[in-house]
């Protein structure tokens, strides 16, 4: 993302850049304030939180909170910690995440390099369904993982995944595999080689980029999903469903801090694949809406 | 014409067949999982369902009830202020950012990873963060008081005419670092030239903004809109974590109200009939949208 450094040719004096710098950090504070907030109430003994100042580092650290979060706080009726729906999620995600990236990247190539009549009526129905609200799919999805015997399952919300996420995967691998020469394509057919041949031997191999571009997409949505696993998780539900219910107990004490460290458990996962590979996750976002 | 009787001929027929056959799963998927199931529940928003689907036809009447229901114009109303706010105040904070990120800022490498860091999370951590940031009993409010500003006062969580406000605060959060992503992305695609050259003609900072910059960036306006008008609508998740559609109805959006109407009230045909008028408000966004970004791509 280098390339994207640019000269501008505005000019500007001290003292608008004085300000340009003031309104920069406030805003920087505003995003930064939330995580500050998360982590150090966290790590604070809960009657530091009720008794003291939200924006304090704590006075007397401790990682209780964190340990009562994952393994012993109360989700629903069973004081399981949020251990058993973090295992829930990952159980969810991994399958979901390389089915629906591996069909994306079938289907990105066929409709780019074996086109026939009607491919661009098929993209376009794909892509409308990117974007429709799942309450318009929730009634019938409900009714049909029951009649397939997967309601409340890790299977049946890998299913629900998988589908709504091809059209997204999809529309990466192709708008992708677009800008690649049809003519080499074209050559190897020519030399005899197959549909999966040139699959294996030619786009794949240049296709590491928007593999790992979709592998983040998916995983960053699956992961953050709550409408399914609320609707289809049953007993099986991912961890922001739990953590939702962790929040929400009306019984007992308000645990703020045990609340905070669960809420860093469900965002850990994708806020690490964003430090690690932000630049890919951007590409992604950007992807998904200006389709460039 | 060759016979289909030869070998070679039945490999290229083959081959004729294997994309088709690779595609077939994805798109019978998309045809019964996507638009069967929008056929599906198009069909349930006219019968008389109930808790559990019925297939008998009533016409138009679960429509009839639900616009005369003032639950559901609660939620229509809330999401015109939420919608409203949301979308124009991360287009400025969006387009803000995204200009003063441009005038050669040292550390922009820094600043903007940041700024974006919010869209990774879920909305149930946004929420959860904000919920308690934004109570009056342990967040800002107190630690205004702690700091000396003993007459502040935020406890707009808890208030019914302005609970909504809490959700725009939180979704701008959220998203405002994209806005200013998309933005940014189309400052950088400006040819230079014509700044210099408007330069030349001696245009100011704020006349070659006004005039020629914001202009050029039509395309990223438009997708910012569609972008952020789609998520209003579809905002479930933070409602739930934030508020659940609290205090009372206050913060009750058509997204909540379709589930609680189809899972919790029984009333399954007004929940399809609510789901279908969020489906074609999206359509209208989107596709338009969609279908030029595709007209342009041939």
């Amino acid at each position: 993302m280098a390339a994207i450094e640019q000269d501008t040719a505005v000019r500007t004096s001290l003292v608008t850049r004085i300000f340009i710098y003031g309104i920069l950090l406030i805003f920087l504070a505003f995003y930064l304030m939330p995580l500050f907030v998360m982590v150090a109430n966290s790590l604070k003994p809960l009657a530091e939180i009720t008794g003291g100042n939200m924006m304090a580092l704590p006075r007397q650290w401790t990682l209780d909170p964190w340990r009562s979060a994952w393994s012993t706080a109360q989700i629903g009726v069973e004081p399981t910690g949020l251990r058993p729906y973090f295992i829930n999620s990952i159980l969810m995600v991994v399958p979901a995440v390389v089915i629906s990236t591996i069909l994306g990247a079938l289907n990105g190539y066929v409709l780019t390099k074996w086109t026939f009549r009607g491919d661009k009526i098929i993209f376009g129905l794909l892509l409308f369904s990117c974007f429709i609200p799942f309450q318009i799919v929730l009634i019938p999805m409900a009714t049909v993982l029951g009649q397939l015997g997967l309601a409340g399952s890790i299977p049946g919300l890998v299913l629900v995944h998988v589908v709504y996420g091809i059209g997204f995967s999809t529309l990466y691998f192709r708008n992708y595999y677009a800008a690649f020469p049809t003519e080499l394509v074209r050559a190897a057919m020519i030399d005899g080689a197959g549909f999966f041949r040139i699959f294996w031997r030619i786009m794949l191999p240049v296709s590491g980029p928007i593999i790992v571009v979709t592998v983040i997409w998916q995983f960053t949505n699956i992961w953050n999903d709550f409408l399914f696993g609320a609707s289809f998780g049953g007993r099986n539900q991912p961890m922001t469903v739990a953590l939702n219910n962790l929040v929400q107990s009306s019984t007992g004490v308000k645990e703020y801090n045990v609340h905070f460290a669960g809420a860093i458990l469900a965002a850990l996962p994708t806020l690490i694949v964003y430090i690690v590979a932000g630049r890919y996750f951007v590409r992604g976002l950007m992807a998904g809406s200006v389709k460039g | 014409m060759s016979t289909p009787a030869s070998p070679v001929d039945f490999r290229t027929r083959l081959q004729d067949w294997i994309p088709k056959l690779v595609l077939s799963p994805s798109l019978a998927a998309m045809l019964v999982f996507v638009y069967g199931f929008i056929a599906f529940t198009v069909y349930l928003s006219f019968s008389n369902s109930r808790m559990l689907p019925s297939y008998d036809l009533i016409g138009l009447e679960n429509y009839v009830r639900l616009w005369n229901l003032s639950a559901w114009w609660t939620a229509v109303g809330n999401l015109a202020i939420f919608a409203t706010l949301y979308i124009s105040i991360c287009t400025i904070i969006g387009l803000t950012l995204a200009i003063l990120l441009d005038q050669k800022i040292r550390g922009e490498g820094v600043l903007r990873p940041i700024y974006l860091y919010p869209m990774a999370l879920s909305f149930i951590v946004t929420g959860t963060a904000w919920k308690w940031i934004m109570d009056p009993g342990i967040g800002l409010e107190n630690t205004m008081h702690l700091w000396g500003w003993t007459s502040f006062q935020f406890n707009w969580i808890k208030d019914r005419n302005m609970a909504i406000y809490c959700v725009v605060i939180a979704a701008v959060w959220q998203t405002s670092g994209f806005v200013m992503a998309m933005f940014l992305a189309g400052l950088r695609g400006i040819d230079n030239e014509i700044l210099k050259a408007a330069q030349i003609d001696g245009a100011s900072n704020w006349n070659l903004y006004r005039r020629i910059v914001i202009p050029l960036l039509r395309p990223a306006f438009l997708s910012a809109f569609v972008i952020l008008a789609h998520l209003a609508v579809k905002s479930y998740d933070l409602i739930i974590a934030l508020t659940g559609g609290g205090p009372g109805r206050a913060t009750e959006l058509p997204a909540t109200f379709m589930y609680s109407y189809t899972f919790t009230r029984n009333s399954m045909g007004i929940g399809a009939a609510s789901a279908v008028i969020m489906l074609m408000t999206i359509a209208a966004i989107m596709t338009p949208y969609l279908y030029a970004e595709l007209k342009e791509k041939k």
